[in-house]
């Protein structure tokens, strides 16, 4: 197919379905599709065009708290689908070709050696005789526009929305996933629309979003669109956050880092084991890279979703904070994030509050100096306290930011720097 | 439904004996759940398959297939035993394996015997199902796409997709194909007796990851335990009812691609009902060519396929990888 012709149906076929997530976990899929009107005008498909008209809808932005219907579905099984559509598929940048026509790639510390034909653990990145391409370049399966704080980024550009997109795939398999039917899947097994990086920098633009979002599943996977929808954007004036695992190389890091404003990474233990038995993944590169991020002036926050005996123990959250401080500085927010029980992980209690505080109070004694809960609306520990003085300068409830007491970066109260980056 | 089987095998053998009889009632369960009974792997063999040509000669194979499933089921005449296969009524799909298009996938010809075979046990045209991961996959190894009901079908799971909710077994969890679960009522498991760069050999077990949506999550660890996990998923343990394994053409190295250099005509079919005892079986043949050839050992390179022994553990009883256990027999 031709890069210029319409796109087929199987791949532009949005049909509003139940959704089955957990609405307040932290970047779940929400229900607030940027596609969600279409559903209320009971469209189940519509053309490309369709599609950026009624995302471009001004009124779009102001909606997008209410909760009309869950896109995207999962379509797996999605009839007649194309598995095959070359707008999609670019040349990955980071791999080496082998003998025999096999192909190593060097995006993710997993370094997947795959056979002609084959694909790579993450699902999306295929060997075609002897050469390597990512098969998900602008092939967005989620689009919606969200607070920067459901990333959760409480320290970069507060109250403000990013306009938040993902395609299919990963490079882990955590076993409690709560967007697993999309990061498991292959690409034609969802539901995508072709969303160029120029497109989707002007859709954030449009929806007055300071921010695109590469999150839901695993944007190290779609690493080429990103960093092509990152250049499109800063182009506009539209910043880049990345929500990620943090499991990539060093080289494809460091040039990521050159094109992005800011990085979410779910440090989601601090043990190799879980790593290991629960992420299928490994820590060790995950830590390397964040000490990559904040030598390079990368502003970092960590996401550590505690789970219920697997990785709650006052050591693990001791070390852990330790580390943080002595490897990346103690202004680097950590926020503590409650495990609800889904994907293969349910047979787990949600996490206790109580394990949630202690955490934060093993990490707040190790010095560091933003502490936060997660996925506990409410919770007086969603806002953001003076190191100093201690008073509050970012009031939120949940997702909202109430109050900021904050003038040029410092504290309204006592002048304290606080650190972020906050316009 | 989200299906969620612990490995108990009290409970799986009520599941798998209420789900034969809900197929029928005709089907005992395989001969390895009996532990006395020795499980059969039936090699058949013919030197002059091909004839002077490279080609296969579809007279002589199916008289192969025809002493083969003779062999196995210990029945006078074929059609006896593959009515033993399946029943008429039933939908019959046959997984074949076609990822590394003509040189190295399930034969054509072969398929097509094995067609014949059904049809003289009764089965119509509309109820076999040729089948496998992609319309692609099919299509470079030689078949043609056809969805047609009135006639014998051939599709990827693409057609039909997958089921929305997961079945779990062990270390695994996937939404398994609506081809498999919605469509056949039994399963032929026709896969190529060959190397896997990943896996250490692909047979029989390992075919039936052309049967889940993500089967590139599940070659960590040279396939263990997750392609003995995948196998446990109750819509495969339940119809999968005979193993084929198209040994045609073998290939000792360089798998799952077609590598010209590393294939040997080895002339035969492996059959049996124990997917486990087939792909011990195999495994051995594939060790014995690389040893002619002066290879290293699947376990001396680091990929020996361990997956075939945990199949046969106790928490998943798929089959024998006990050589006393398996009674090899040549035709
Ligand atoms: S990005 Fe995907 S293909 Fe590349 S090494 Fe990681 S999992 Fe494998």
């Amino acid at each position: 197919m031709s890069k210029t012709s319409h796109m087929r149906k199987g791949e532009e076929s949005f049909s509003p379905k139940g959704l089955r997530r957990e609405q307040d976990a932290n970047d779940a899929l929400p229900c607030d599709s940027v596609l969600a009107s279409l559903s209320s005008l009971g469209a189940t498909e519509h053309d490309r065009r369709t599609f950026l008209k009624m995302a471009g809808v001004p009124c779009l932005t102001a909606c997008v708290s209410s909760c009309v219907a869950g896109w995207p579905s999962l379509a797996l099984g999605a009839g007649s689908a194309p598995a095959e559509d070359s707008r999609f598929i670019v040349e990955a940048q980071f791999y080496e070709k082998l003998p025999y026509k096999k192909t190593r790639c060097k995006l993710c510390p997993r370094e997947c050696v795959i056979d002609d034909q084959e694909r790579g653990y993450c699902g999306v990145r295929e060997n075609r005789g002897g050469s390597y391409y990512t098969l998900v370049h602008s092939r967005v399966c989620a689009a919606h526009i969200d607070p920067i704080e459901k990333k959760p980024l409480f320290h970069f550009c507060p109250g403000t929305l990013a306009f938040s997109v993902a395609t299919a795939g990963c490079n882990v398999n955590c076993k409690f996933c709560q967007n697993w039917d999309i990061s498991q899947s292959r690409p034609e097994q969802v539901r995508n629309t072709y969303l160029p990086p120029k497109e989707l920098a002007g859709l954030a633009q449009q929806n007055r979003c300071p921010a695109i979002a590469y999150t839901y599943s695993e944007p190290v996977v779609f690493y080429e669109y990103m960093r092509d929808a990152a250049e499109a954007g800063h182009a506009l004036g539209i910043k880049s956050v990345v929500v990620s695992g943090g499991f990539i190389q060093q080289d494809p890091l460091k040039k990521l880092c050159q094109g992005v404003d800011a990085i979410k990474v779910d440090l989601k233990a601090f043990s190799e084991k879980y790593y290991k038995e629960v992420v299928n993944g490994e820590l060790k590169p995950v830590l390397e890279a964040l000490v990559t991020m904040r030598k390079l002036g990368m502003w970092t926050e960590l996401v550590y979703l505690v789970v219920p005996t697997l990785n709650d123990s006052d050591a693990e959250f001791r070390a852990l904070a330790q580390w943080v401080k002595a490897n990346l500085g103690a202004e680097v927010p950590l926020h503590f994030s409650r495990f609800y029980p889904q994907y293969l992980l349910k047979n787990l209690p949600p996490t206790p509050l109580e394990t949630l505080e202690r955490a934060k109070a093993i990490a707040d004694a190790e010095g560091l100096h933003y502490v936060y809960l997660g996925n506990t609306p409410g919770n007086a520990a969603e806002n953001t306290y003076c190191p100093k003085c201690r008073r509050i300068v970012i009031e939120r409830i949940g997702f909202t930011v109430k109050e900021m007491h904050l003038r040029k970066g410092k504290c309204e109260y006592c002048q304290q720097a606080i650190a972020g980056v906050w316009q | 439904m989200r299906q969620r089987l612990e490995p108990n095998r009290r409970e799986f053998l009520k599941k798998c004996a209420a789900g034969a009889m809900l197929a029928g009632g005709t089907h005992r369960l395989p001969a390895f759940f009996s532990t006395r009974e020795k499980t059969k792997v039936v090699y058949a063999r013919d030197p002059l398959l091909r004839g002077t040509g490279s080609s296969l000669d579809s007279g002589r194979l199916l008289k192969m297939l025809d002493r083969a499933v003779q062999a196995l089921y210990a029945t006078d005449s074929p059609l006896e035993a593959w009515k033993k296969v399946a029943q008429p009524g039933e939908v019959v799909g046959l997984k074949v394996n076609g990822l590394a298009g003509r040189g190295i996938s399930t034969s054509v010809l072969l398929v097509e015997v094995v067609c014949a075979r059904l049809q003289d046990a009764g089965i119509p045209q509309k109820d076999i199902i040729i089948w496998d991961r992609l319309n692609a996959d099919l299509e470079r190894a030689g078949f043609r796409v056809a969805t047609r009901q009135d006639h014998m079908r051939c599709f990827g799971n693409d057609t039909l997709g997958y089921e929305e909710e997961l079945a779990i077994y062990g270390s695994v969890g996937s939404c398994l194909s609506k081809t498999l679960t919605q469509v056949c009522d039994a399963v032929i498991n026709l896969p190529v007796l060959k190397d896997h760069g990943i896996a250490g050999v692909t047979m029989a077990l390992k075919n039936m990851f052309g049967a889940i949506h993500n089967p590139n999550k599940y070659h960590l660890n040279i396939g263990d335990p997750y392609v003995a996990d995948v196998n446990m998923l109750p819509p495969i343990r339940q119809k999968v009812r005979l193993h084929i394994c198209d040994a045609t053409t073998a290939q000792y190295e360089g798998g799952p691609s077609y590598m010209p250099q590393w294939t040997w005509p080895y002339n035969g079919l492996l059959m049996s009902r124990d997917p486990v005892a087939l792909d011990y079986t195999g495994w051995q043949i594939l060790e014995q060519k690389r040893a002619e050839k002066g290879m290293k050992s699947l376990r001396a390179i680091g990929r020996a396929p361990d997956y075939i022994a945990t199949a046969a553990d106790a928490n998943h009883r798929l089959g024998t990888n006990d050589p006393g256990q398996i009674e090899q027999v040549e035709v």
